[in-house]
């Protein structure tokens, strides 16, 4: 599944607007949740999960290819963690 | 202040100046449209955000950190994110403040903690 199955889903669940305007607002749904993140907040969508913003200390790592010693700078990544709904329904169970 | 499906459909909302029930008819559909694709095993690829995949776990014998108890794992199927690069580096790029943890991660649950591979 690609974005433009996404935009295609609201086109045909939603109703009431063109192609166009369908992909504008799933591009305009995407850009808010990018930029909050961005931001460092966390986005929580329920029946889906969390999308949380964590940040990583420096720490000594290795390339695993030369076993050269190297520091992984400080830095902020982004995690998700689902939901347990969307866990049991992964795993046919009921949603709740 | 973390940022809800609700608060999203209320920018949405305004920022496209559709009625409230549209714009949660549509951020609804976005969602519900991608846990059907995971439902079906599908992958998900959004350019730019980035990927979701299925992965299926092996049942295992593990432990309840808490009382140390051994417990019996089912084989499961998790929902599996990895950030695009472009989300990846804006949010490294980020300055804002980040929200302590809120300890709603339970324990039992945490079998699988971050994987901190980078490579692309």
């Amino acid at each position: 599944m690609t974005k433009a199955d996404i935009i295609e889903a609201v086109y045909e669940k939603v109703g009431g607007f063109s192609k166009k305007e369908a992909s504008e607002i799933v591009e305009s749904v995407f850009k808010t949740v990018k930029q909050t993140l961005a931001t460092g907040e966390k986005i929580k969508i329920s029946g889906f999960g969390n999308f949380v913003v964590r940040a990583k200390k420096a720490r000594i790592g290795r390339n695993p290819q030369t076993g050269e010693e190297i520091t992984i700078s400080e830095r902020r990544v982004l995690t998700f963690k689902p939901s347990q709904v969307l866990k049991n329904v992964l795993n046919g169970l009921p949603a709740v | 202040m973390p940022v809800t499906k609700s608060d999203l459909i209320e920018q949405l909302s305004e920022a496209l100046k559709l009625p409230k029930g549209k714009a949660e008819l549509v951020v609804n559909t976005i969602f519900d449209s991608m846990v059907a694709a995971l439902q079906r095993g599908e992958r998900i690829e959004i350019r730019g955000f980035g990927s979701f995949e299925v992965r299926n776990y092996k049942a295992y014998e593990g432990r309840n950190p808490r009382t140390g108890e051994p417990v019996h794992v089912k084989p499961k199927r998790l929902p599996f994110f990895k950030v695009g690069k472009e989300l990846r580096e804006n949010v490294n790029a980020g300055t804002g403040t980040i929200e302590a943890d809120d300890h709603d991660d339970d324990v039992v649950n945490d079998e699988h903690p971050d994987e901190d591979d980078d490579q692309d």
